[in-house]
């Protein structure tokens, strides 16, 4: 039952072979058995969460149902969800019981779907390993000394280790798609403005979007389908139709285009990462696709642009977070200033203060043409070189990230080597296209491991429907993504 | 652009962030590799190029003027944090959140 | 050394919107403490703004009053700053691209001293829209302030001039003008009790004719026309002696203490300002059509430059007159009213800016809520207009009015109504103009027998004797004799 779809799930529960109730609690039970280990839950709330699924079962028994009616989701803790511990990671939202929903914890609720629970993430989601968590570190279930990637590296580690039926993650910078490629699952993160943002915990607001993370490409669809849409609370929503993102799933790939960027393939790219993205994009071309070789020549200036533009937005959208009116308070300060300061000093994790320093160093008189402003103009080449990209290819494809997993602690005490580890899916935010990561395959580590790879999928905008198909004719002809770690069964 | 301690202390007091000096020092180091990484901007010429703040090119939706909110007072002000200074009640009273005296 | 000094004013005017700028909760005054600040206005982690569409209405409307360029394409940026009324640690404001440019305000400086009342205009840099802050309460607490966010994220239209004044008067009438103005084009209640409208001024000094600009101080929140009067005067008084003694002008912003007329710079922040403006990722540009523009501008009223312009060509009244007539549109309506209710235009607008206005001050009470309204008051002046009544008596006739007649039971009246109402009271205090010049000519008979000196010295060639007769028999008629019968026959008496 834990490796099935959302779709037999859904169809399992339907036919009343199974109730939300004991579905749930097949996961709760999981969770109180590997998550000790795994910790990928920040917060649980077991009376919440099976009041949910009765109330699912009562709405399968009258009838009505939506497709994940009574399936336990796993939500990330960047999410506000009424009466739910909200912390973000941090020690500053450690007390925060959000007052309210977030637009996508609504669509979950109205859908019928069952919080499974809060998932651990990197701080205010700044980081690439989730090693910047207030909560603790995630064990990567592949091998527990290594890290699920981040920063939605709770909700990639609960659904690789079938700690939940599906999950949601938010990506900034790669924080769906690298953990994906990580911890061997799909993910899935929207054109910027597919997904409401509201309720969800700012970090740079230009470039945040959420997205889900599943075991499959149609299961991802299903997700899709309950958290895109227009919500008039967040003025970058796009208003467009809703759409069906299971429509195109069926359909083959003969003569589709697909474009290998060069900079993908270059120095910085794992040998052994390489080896298993040229044998996906093999594949590929037995179904049916036909490869062209396309450049993306700005690549290697996405890091630099975002680790202008994230910072600085994020050192704005984090000065809400003051000891006023809710978050932590200094237990002693002298005045007004050093209650400021020390609150923020204490209620801030390192990741969080370094980014809120940079942001603000690079926004202060006198720096900001320099940085912030360069940085924007930037960001245009970049979004420029997609936009030649898609007028010789469908999708885009190539490595989610550079390497396999990394052992917990390895990159730590060094931000820049973190950083690069978003190299490849950092363009796709700066640009607002989406981008997905697929398991492809596995890759040995040097102590004989063998950890997951994920092929990164770039769409143009709004093309989602497509990408998932391209995805989805994938997962018909190999078996990754049903493989689940050993020792969780 | 090479920063220094006292950009760090600056930078740190803007954003009411409290930096020890050995802090300061540590961060000096981090800040200085993350601004050398950023610095490889400097490197491209972008005469003339439309600086890019969204990633699609549309105009702010305008809300109709009607009330929509009630008051959430009571619910809102039960995450205020404690007081401080010796006391763990609550930082609000009579409907407003209290901060140590704000002089002019 | 002669000095001049230089002004400019940025206020910060509350638009009367329903709702905040960002949010849909109530911005009405006098709520209890956060009882309208909902996620938005207490910045609760994740919430996001969407645009007010009548605070852009509001920006729309007064570019267009001002006749200035009202940018197609504008930006919210954030102003960062840590301060406990602002919840975000940021100001959603405009900074490089404001919603309204330049423009210009014309208006009167009035007469003060042996200086003439002269025209002035101030040219208008910019108006921008952005949110208040909250309120920091003082006393509730021993040792703490209290925050109330239900002011925060209040729509503000922050409206910025050249340093076009040269005096505290001229800087004062701008400030009038522009209270007028978005009172008169509805987007702000103009209750500077309330904070709806207030003013920093900004105050420099420089030797007469130089062309270099002083080191300005700014004066912040002004909230009444009499402080700002004070403040200007003393704050300029401050800067000229302290550059005569040698000493030099820092900037800053100081402070007016109304209990002792001074200003006083406030405790100098220990930084200087540093608000990292960026384009705020949250808001998408503000566009605004010409279609846009139009769909305002149908809806806009008459404008009180072109009001003026129309009352002079249309009704004869002097400029001055005019221009009196139109600084509030309660005030302009009201003439109207009057005039069409049959009233001679001239002596309509005398009564309205003299004894109407006088009492309405004097009582405190708004024209549109005037015990004698427009139609009782053209009763007045029709029966003034016809004979019945002299000025005295019409003097006595509006006093009776305004105690004896409420709003609420005049308003609902016809003229019919409001005449025989004046009839009423003209008969009741006998205050009927004697107009037989067969009873007239019997009082002067009577006053040229008693006054046979005054007679003699008119004679004699002392024109002042004249008026002095007829003021006796003005005075034994008790003023109820026509002051024009009595002219004409006096004159025929002593030819």
């Amino acid at each position: 039952m834990i490796n099935s779809s959302l779709k037999q799930l859904g169809e399992m529960l339907q036919a009343k072979k199974i109730s939300s109730v004991e579905l749930t609690q097949t996961f709760l039970d999981r969770i109180q058995q590997y998550n000790p280990s795994i910790n990928a839950y920040i917060s649980l709330d077991e009376t919440k969460t099976l009041a949910q699924a009765k109330a699912a079962d009562a709405r399968i028994a009258a009838g009505n149902v939506a497709p994940l009616t009574g399936i336990p989701i796993a939500q990330k803790d960047i999410f506000c969800a009424k009466g739910w511990q909200t912390t973000c990671g941090s020690k500053m939202l450690a007390n925060f019981i959000a007052p309210y929903d977030a637009h996508i914890i609504t669509q979950f609720d109205a859908a019928g779907a069952v919080n499974l629970g809060k998932t651990n993430m990197d701080e205010f989601a700044m980081g690439s390993s989730n090693e910047t968590s207030y909560f603790g570190g995630v064990k990567n279930p592949w091998s527990f000394d290594r890290v699920p990637g981040g920063s939605s590296g709770g909700s990639a580690a609960a659904v690789a280790a079938r700690l939940c039926a599906a999950a949601t993650g938010t990506d900034t910078g790669g924080s769906i798609r690298q953990p994906a490629s990580l911890c061997g699952f799909t993910g899935l993160k929207p054109t910027y403005g597919a997904v409401s943002r509201f309720g969800m915990i700012a970090f740079a607001s230009s470039l945040d979007q959420a997205g889900p993370m599943a075991k499959s490409a149609e299961d991802c669809a299903l997700m899709m389908n309950v958290m895109a849409g227009f919500d008039e609370r967040d003025s970058t929503s796009l208003n467009r139709e809703k759409e069906d993102y299971t429509r195109d799933l069926a359909k083959p790939l003969q003569g589709l285009k697909v474009g290998l960027p060069k900079e993908y393939f270059s120095e910085g790219l794992d040998a052994d990462v390489g080896k298993v993205i040229e044998a996906a994009i093999a594949e590929y071309k037995k179904l049916g696709a036909e490869i062209i070789d396309i450049s993306l020549p700005n690549t290697g200036l996405s890091i630099p642009v975002y680790y202008v533009l994230a910072p600085a937005e994020a050192s704005s959208n984090l000065s809400r977070y003051d000891g006023v009116r809710y978050g932590h308070r200094a237990a002693e300060y002298t005045d007004l200033m050093d209650m400021y300061n020390k609150s923020r000093a204490e209620g801030f994790g390192a990741e969080v203060k370094r980014r809120i320093l940079i942001g603000t160093y690079v926004l202060s008189a006198g720096y900001y043409d320099a940085y912030y402003l360069k940085a924007q103009q930037i960001r245009r080449l970049i979004a420029q070189d997609f936009v030649e990209a898609f007028k010789k290819c469908d999708v885009i494809m190539g490595p989610a990230a550079p390497s396999t997993a990394f052992k917990a602690g390895e990159k730590v005490d060094d931000p820049v080597a973190m950083y690069l580890q978003d190299i490849y899916t950092i363009s796709t935010n700066l640009a607002g296209l989406p981008g997905m990561s697929i398991p492809a395959g596995f890759a040995q580590s040097d102590d004989g491991v063998s950890l997951p790879v994920g092929l990164q999928i770039i769409g143009n905008y709004f093309d989602e429907a497509r990408m998932l198909n391209v995805a989805h004719q994938y997962q018909q002809v190999t078996d990754w993504h049903t493989r689940m770690p050993a020792g969780l069964e | 652009m090479a920063l220094s301690i006292e950009d760090i202390k600056k930078v740190a007091h803007l954003a009411r962030i409290e930096v020890s000096e050995s802090d300061a020092a540590a961060t000096l180091t981090k800040l200085t590799g993350i601004l050398s990484l950023i610095e490889q901007m400097q490197a491209v010429d972008t005469t003339g190029i439309e600086p890019m703040s969204h990633s699609q090119d549309l105009s702010q939706r305008l809300r109709d003027d009607v009330v929509t909110k009630a008051n959430l007072r009571e619910e809102f002000q039960k995450n205020a944090p404690a007081l401080g200074n010796g006391s763990a009640e609550p930082a609000v009273a009579g409907g407003l959140y209290l901060v140590p005296k704000v002089i002019e | 050394m002669e000095w001049e000094v230089v002004i400019g004013l940025e206020t910060h005017t509350q638009l009367k919107t329903n709702t905040k700028i960002f949010s849909g909760a109530s911005i009405k005054y006098g709520a209890e403490p956060n009882t309208q600040a909902c996620e938005v206005s207490i910045a609760l982690p994740g919430v996001l703004p969407v645009l007010n569409k009548e605070a852009v209405q509001c920006a729309i409307k007064f570019g267009l009053a001002i006749n200035a360029h009202i940018a197609p394409r504008s930006v919210f940026a954030r102003k960062n700053y840590f301060y406990p009324d602002l919840p975000k640690g940021y100001q959603i404001s405009q900074f490089e691209l404001p919603v309204v440019g330049k423009g210009a305000v014309t208006m009167q400086v009035p007469a003060v001293g042996k200086n003439a009342a002269y025209e002035k205009v101030v040219n208008i840099t910019r108006a921008h829209l952005e949110e208040d802050a909250g309120k920091s309460v003082h006393g509730a607490v021993e040792g703490m302030s209290g925050i109330d966010l239900n002011r925060a994220g209040t729509p503000l239209l922050e409206i910025v001039t050249e340093p076009d004044m040269r005096s505290a008067a001229e800087a004062v009438a701008y400030a009038k003008k522009l209270h007028e103005l978005v009172q008169w084009i509805g987007i702000c209640d103009g209750n500077m009790q309330e904070g709806s409208f207030r003013c920093d001024v900004n105050v420099s000094v420089r030797p007469k004719g130089t062309e270099k600009l002083g080191t300005r101080r700014e004066i912040k929140n002004l909230n009444s026309f009499k402080f700002m009067t004070q403040a200007i005067e003393y704050e300029t008084r401050w800067q000229i002696e302290t550059l005569e003694d040698g000493g030099t002008i820092q900037q800053a912003t100081v402070l007016f203490n109304p209990d002792t007329g001074e200003t006083k710079a406030m405790r100098s922040k220990e930084e200087a300002n540093d608000y990292r403006y960026f384009p705020d990722p949250d808001l998408l540009p503000l566009v605004i059509s010409e279609a846009d523009k139009d769909a305002v501008r149908a809806k806009m009223p008459e404008l009180p430059e072109a009001m003026k312009a129309r009352f002079e060509a249309q009704y004869a009244l002097s400029s001055y007159d005019a221009n009196a007539l139109t600084t509030s549109r309660d005030l302009a309506n009201y003439f109207v009213a009057t005039v069409d209710a049959g009233a001679d235009a001239k002596q309509a607008a005398n009564w309205i800016m003299g004894a109407l206005t006088a009492k309405l001050n004097e009582t405190g009470i708004d024209i549109s809520k005037s015990n004698i309204s427009s139609l009782a008051l053209a009763s007045l002046l029709k029966r003034l207009q016809d004979g019945t009544l002299a000025n005295n008596g019409a003097k006595v006739a509006f006093e009776e009015m305004w105690t004896s007649l409420s709003a609420s039971a005049i308003s609902t009246v016809t003229i019919t109504a409001s005449l025989s109402f004046i009839d009423e009271i003209i008969a009741a205090k006998g205050l009927k103009q004697e107009s037989d010049s067969g009873a007239i000519e019997a009082i002067i008979d009577e006053v040229l027998a008693a006054n046979a000196a005054m007679v003699e010295e008119f004679k004699a060639g002392k024109e002042k004797a004249f008026n002095a007769l007829v003021g006796q028999a003005m005075k034994a008629s008790k003023g109820k004799a026509n002051p024009a019968q009595v002219n004409d026959i006096l004159k025929k008496k002593l030819s």
